[in-house]
């Protein structure tokens, strides 16, 4: 099996949801990307729903420093610590965990630990947890700062990155949904046309 | 494998059952009028799609309307946020229950729990459900999409009157003949037929055309042609084998009663008929015409009446075929040939107007009903065996069963006798809406091509149970040979496109086997 990237650890965690804080300033898994932790022999699988990169010490915020620099990335060489005085973080909506080969879609019996470590998921795994779509009456469910509709749509757009025939698993996906949002197709159009392609 | 159409959500035994249809299957290839089965938990249902609806899950989808054309999208919301319903009623159980295993289908008294799967019905399906041809049973078509036989249980189908209904041109007179050979075939029953048209003796036309083959030329021994116009048969070439003439002695005022309206005579004109023959008995017709004033005046007849009654009896007269005496009594000759188990057809030639129509086929009728009546009660006596049944086929039936006269004429005693003394109807109508309701009410089996008019379809479906749903059917059937049959004869409605008719091998297959090659030849040559 290929190797998963490892990009951080869980730094808060509840049963529906964990932050993760990344190893390195700015590597961020995009939006709606699949990722996984571990809590004791359970994989943990979440969609990444929200990230932030912000000061490390609370209340302290970033001050302009590029005035006399000609590009940005000149304020990062010409200050080498601003990578240790800044942190990236993502939060992740839990969506299914995988107990002894089986993969579940809903929610795992303990939230991740603290300090668990986060990977992306490997082409093989996403398309290994994509296989249904039982995981998006999760995402359908959440509350969000940004619509949820948004998060669903962009994940949709990376799984397809992972196959070769996009529309396919698009079309599959949007029945799927369909027939979640039977009631609502407002709410399906708006995703509809976030995945058209 | 038969091919998944959907799953059943919803309804009831008296309004239908609703099936949605499967994402995958679509709308388009299914049609009004096809059987389906469904695999309900125990019992294996059979049933007739009766209807089909687009619905939606959410009425937003109706007023936003997903742009047209956005191949993505529709094939996301077809068959999910946007379906397909069908509406089927189940007719019939044919497996999974005792009875169904031991006597073959049942009908339904109750229906598959919710989603059950439901299927096109295959050919074997159908086969069990309308039965392979064998010596009752008539392959009368084919489902509208499919190939399989349908067979008519014909010795069933005899036992009642009878209808075929049809607009002009969609093929009745092509399925009587048809049905009339297989009744010959399977029924063990004779028919005597009043040919108005000439179609059914010698040849007819398809209609489309062609010229066909008819009952005479498939079956010289068995069916006897008579006729009312020798020169009008001669010159088409068919052998006759009787020339029917009336005399003016068998004319009865029954008879005049029910051309009241054709001859436009007056009520008192045809009162004064029945004071006639009292007076002069069988030779009243002849008297009539040579009364005058004064002798009718002792009548008690007026001036005025008495001039209605001989221009309408003085325009029946004029008729070639009506004699003072006939030489020989058509009905004796058509009872013998009746008696032997043989089939009569009576064609009119020329004589095509409705006046001697109504007027031949209720006189004849009526004699020879008389005497299978006397046959019955002495059989009933165990003087004699009972008659042989028989068929008689009568076309423009309106005209003989509409509310006014179908209470006078014999057809109309017969319709509502059923099969008392062994006689029943074939009525054959473009305007089912003139016929007596009662009448209509006491047909055993209907065959129905397609009608335009409301008020026709309204006559022909009166009485029916699932009226509406038969109704959508039969508003959609194709302009030719296609008809639903429903009633007596048949287990369910069924809708069947008519066999082919008219080759050459057609007729092979409708004969019965012949025992040399030489005679096939001479058949055809």
């Amino acid at each position: 099996m290929e190797d998963s990237f490892r990009i951080g650890e869980v730094v808060t965690s509840s049963t529906s949801r964990f932050t993760t804080q990344c190893y390195e300033l700015y590597v961020l898994p995009p939006l709606g990307s699949l990722i996984k932790t571990r809590e004791g022999p359970n994989d943990i699988f979440a969609v990444v729903s929200r990230a932030e990169t912000s000061s490390l010490e609370p209340g302290r915020r970033a001050v302009v420093r590029g005035q006399n620099q000609e590009s940005e990335e000149e304020i990062y060489t010409s200050s080498p610590h601003l990578e240790k005085l800044l942190k990236s973080e993502f939060e992740a909506i839990i969506v299914g965990h995988r107990q002894e080969e089986h993969i579940l879609r809903y929610l795992p019996p303990r939230p991740p630990r603290i300090h668990g470590f986060v990977y992306l998921c490997s082409a093989q795994e996403v398309t290994e947890f994509t296989s249904s779509f039982e995981f998006l009456d999760l995402l359908v469910n959440t509350q969000l700062d940004i619509p949820s509709e948004e998060l669903i749509a962009a994940c949709l757009r990376e799984i397809s990155q992972n196959v070769e025939d996009k529309e396919t698993i698009l079309i599959q996906a949007g029945r799927y949904l369909a027939g979640i949002l039977s009631n609502d197709t407002r709410r399906l159009k708006s995703i509809l046309n976030r995945i058209r392609l | 494998m038969n091919k998944r159409l959907g799953t059943v959500v919803s309804g009831s035994l008296s309004k239908g059952l609703e099936v949605r249809l499967d994402g995958e299957a679509s709308i388009e290839d299914v049609s009004v009028g096809s059987y389906v089965t469904i695999k309900g938990e125990k019992k294996y249902f059979f049933g007739m799609i009766s209807d089909v609806n687009l619905e939606s899950s959410d009425p937003e989808l109706t007023h936003a309307i997903p742009e047209a054309g956005d191949p993505f999208i529709s094939s996301i919301l077809n068959g999910t946020a946007a379906y397909s319903t069908l509406k089927v009623n189940p007719h019939l159980v044919i497996s999974g229950e005792a009875a169904a295993l031991l006597e073959g289908p049942q009908p339904v008294k109750t229906i598959p729990t919710h989603f059950s799967p439901v299927y096109l019905a295959s050919e074997r399906d159908i086969e069990i459900v309308f039965g392979k041809e064998d010596k009752s049973k008539f392959f009368i078509g084919t489902p509208l999409d499919m190939e399989t036989k349908i067979c008519l249980d014909l010795q069933e189908f005899v036992k009642r009157s009878n209808g075929v209904f049809g607009k002009s041109g969609t093929g009745k007179t092509f399925f009587t003949r048809l049905l009339l050979i297989g009744m010959l075939q399977k029924s063990r029953a004779a028919n005597l037929i009043f040919d108005l048209h000439s179609e059914y003796g010698w040849s007819g036309t398809s209609e489309t055309g062609g010229a066909v083959k008819s009952l005479k030329q498939l079956f010289p021994q068995e069916v006897a042609v008579f006729t009312l116009d020798e020169e009008s048969s001669k010159r088409r070439g068919v052998k006759t084998d009787f020339t029917v003439r009336i005399g003016l002695d068998e004319i009865e005022p029954q008879d005049i009663a029910i051309l009241k309206g054709i001859l436009n005579m007056t009520d008192l004109a045809v009162e004064a008929t029945y004071q006639l023959q009292q007076r002069y008995g069988q030779s009243w017709f002849s008297k009539a015409l040579e009364l005058d004033e004064d002798e009718a005046k002792n009548l008690n007849i007026a001036a005025s009446t008495l001039q209605s009654l001989k221009r309408g009896l003085n325009s029946l007269k004029r008729h070639p075929f009506l004699a003072p005496q006939a030489p020989e009594s058509a009905v004796q000759r058509i009872l013998s040939f009746l008696e032997q188990g043989r089939s009569v057809i009576l064609e009119f030639g020329r004589y095509r107007s409705v006046d001697i129509y109504v007027l031949i086929a209720n006189l004849l009728s009526r004699r020879i009903y008389d005497r299978y009546r006397e046959m019955s009660e002495e059989a009933e006596a165990g003087l004699r065996q009972k008659p042989t049944p028989l068929v008689i086929t009568i076309e423009e039936a309106h005209q003989f069963l509409n509310p006014e006269v179908s209470s006078q004429t014999i057809f109309g005693t017969i319709a509502r006798e059923m099969r008392k003394f062994n006689v029943t109807l074939l009525v054959i109508d473009q305007r089912p809406s003139g016929i007596d309701e009662d009448v209509m009410s006491q047909l055993g089996t209907k065959i129905v091509f397609q009608l335009d008019n409301e008020r026709d379809i309204e006559n022909v479906l009166a009485g029916t149970a699932g009226k509406s749903e038969l109704r959508t059917v039969l508003e959609k059937l194709g302009p030719r040979r296609q008809a639903i049959i429903f009633g007596h004869a048949v287990m369910m409605p069924i809708v069947i496109k008519v066999r082919e008719f008219g080759s050459k091998e057609s007729y092979r297959e409708l004969l019965p086997p012949y025992d040399t090659e030489k005679e096939i030849e001479d058949l055809w040559s």
